[in-house]
């Protein structure tokens, strides 16, 4: 399927304005961004800067006011399987358990039950949740959920996975935790992943680019390339010394600009 | 991603009752839920025993016609031995009403939940036709179903019919939104989302109006065989009335609590085991 000259994702000046109550709200002006097969894109910014509105645009959740968005060179019509969604507040279903959550996916796609259950049994695997398999998601931890929503998506055979600040809502041992794991799991897997976050750290460790984005209205402000190899460390003094370059970049978006 | 310390550090998912605890637990409620029945029929016997003219029968009285009215052998009358003729009778229409209702209900309360449209085209009736008492409808059922078991069963059916509506429209107006963009993320799209999204996220509210729903035909089912059909416990009770025998009126109430109260615990059962996935129910 993929012409390897063709971007995975392409968004073309994709604008979003939103209209309640009459009041209309620029949320995304512009943004341009094409994304290759196998990348890790982060896309980092303080609220209101649309980073969340490019991920539901690239995801299909909303259809952009203006400008296309693309997938191997079509338009992306609506949500769908080859583009899986991480929530931050998980999205699992309650009521079915960790394997049957994982399994959810192949099952309504119409794949054979024995087919659904090895998938299921092997993604359950994956993410390590084998002695949870039968525990339905309020009875996990944050870490845990997280874990079965992420392996939900792969089970599904996505090829990209957005990911809307998956580890904001878990702590910090945690969240290190499951970084870790993602990026051994993107590094064996080839996948492409889209990543919201607003935390300078997190984008450095995990992105092979930055994508810096600011508020009012929300737009691209630049791109970083990181250069540093894996697995970074993040007390090096390269990883700081982009830290502060970033951080200093962010800031300024927070001084005063009434007037634009 | 491999097993982790998180996972390794907690423990076993269901949570383990404590049995001993549970028991003991259950002996002391059962003891607490008789204290009550035991003062109303002591203040019962002690007002009515020994007092020929009472009105009320004293409880020895209907205890002997309960019997009588189970297996005969005791009066020897016409209701000898006809209680389970008539609990038959009511049993089939309460849950034949009841089964109805949820037919009708569950799928109309899906659509008016989900479908603008449908909700646009149905709600302002329906809100308009809930507020009529079932008792208000008895002359009408008459009229329409003719004297007999098919206006009972009728009153029964819209007896049972708002609560599981109203609560199914409840529950699926307040399935999160995040569920539906899980879903159609995951390949799950249009009428698909109604079986593997809609229905089991409102499942804990229709079961709720489930229960709403058997116990209000509990409650109709008296007036809806008070339509002149020849068996039922509500039958029997007006019968027994307009002869002035108050001791096979209060067997027939003590029979329609005592399965109604069977029958709500056999629903609750039921719904533990299909909620067991919710932290709220189970």
């Amino acid at each position: 399927m993929a012409d390897p000259t063709i971007p995975i994702l392409d968004m073309r000046a994709v604008s979003k304005t939103y209209t309640a109550g009459g009041r209309r709200t620029e949320a995304l002006r512009e943004a341009n961004l094409t994304i290759a097969r196998g990348e890790f894109v982060c896309l980092l910014g303080a609220s209101g800067c649309g980073k969340s509105t490019l991920l539901r645009v690239a995801a299909g959740f909303e259809a952009p006011s203006s400008g296309q968005a693309l997938m191997w060179g079509k338009p992306i019509a609506g949500p769908g399987p080859s583009r899986g969604m991480v929530f931050q507040d998980y999205g699992l279903f309650p009521w079915l358990t960790v394997r049957d959550n994982i399994g959810f996916g192949p099952k309504a796609r119409g794949r054979p039950a024995a087919e659904v259950r090895d998938i299921a049994e092997r993604y359950v695997a994956l993410v390590g949740l084998q002695s949870f398999a039968d525990a339905y998601p309020h009875q996990l931890s944050g870490g845990m959920k997280q874990r079965v929503a992420i392996a939900r998506v792969l089970a599904n055979e996505a090829e990209v996975v957005l990911m809307d600040e998956p580890f904001g809502a878990l702590d910090a041992m945690t969240r290190e935790r499951l970084q870790d794991e993602l990026i051994d799991l993107w590094s064996r897997t080839g996948l492409t992943i889209l990543f919201v976050t607003h935390a300078i750290e997190e984008a450095i460790f995990l992105a092979d680019r930055i994508v810096m984005m600011s508020p009012g209205p929300g737009r691209i402000e630049a791109l970083h390339t990181v250069d540093l190899p894996r697995r970074r460390d993040v007390s090096s003094p390269a990883f700081n010394d982009l830290r502060r370059m970033l951080a200093a970049q962010l800031h300024s978006h927070h001084a005063p600009r009434a007037a634009a | 991603m491999s097993t982790g310390v998180e996972a390794g550090a907690l423990p076993a998912p269901a949570p383990v009752p404590r049995r001993a605890g549970l028991r003991l637990d259950g002996l002391r409620r059962l003891a607490l839920a008789c204290v009550v029945p035991a003062a109303l029929v002591a203040i019962w016997q002690l007002t009515t025993a020994g007092r020929p003219y009472s009105l009320i029968p004293p409880p020895a009285e209907v205890w002997a016609e309960l019997q009588d009215l189970a297996v005969g052998g005791i009066n020897d009358d016409a209701f000898s031995g006809t209680l389970w003729t008539h609990l038959a009778a009511s049993l089939s229409r309460v849950y034949g009403g009841f089964a109805l209702a949820a037919a009708a209900a569950l799928p109309l309360g899906l659509l008016i939940g989900r479908v603008p449209l449908i909700r646009a085209l149905l709600d302002p009736v329906l809100q308009v036709l809930r507020p009529v008492p079932v008792t208000a409808w008895l002359p009408l059922a008459m009229i329409l179903f003719g004297l007999g078991p098919r206006s009972a069963f009728f009153l029964v059916f819209l007896g049972a019919f708002y609560p599981i509506l109203v609560n199914t429209v409840f529950g699926v107006r307040s399935v999160e939104p995040r569920l539906f963009e899980a879903a159609a993320m995951l390949g799950c799209t249009g009428p698909a989302q109604f079986l593997r999204v809609v229905l089991p996220a409102a499942l804990p509210s229709i079961f709720t109006g489930l229960r709403l729903g058997l116990g209000f035909a509990w409650v109709v089912i008296v007036v809806g065989e008070m339509t002149g059909v020849q068996t039922g416990l509500g039958a029997i009770i007006m019968e027994a009335r307009q002869l002035s025998r108050t001791e096979i009126v209060i067997c027939g109430m003590a029979v329609i609590g005592v399965a109604g109260f069977v029958s709500d615990w056999l629903v609750m059962q039921l719904g533990r085991r299909l909620l067991a996935w919710s932290p709220n129910h189970g």
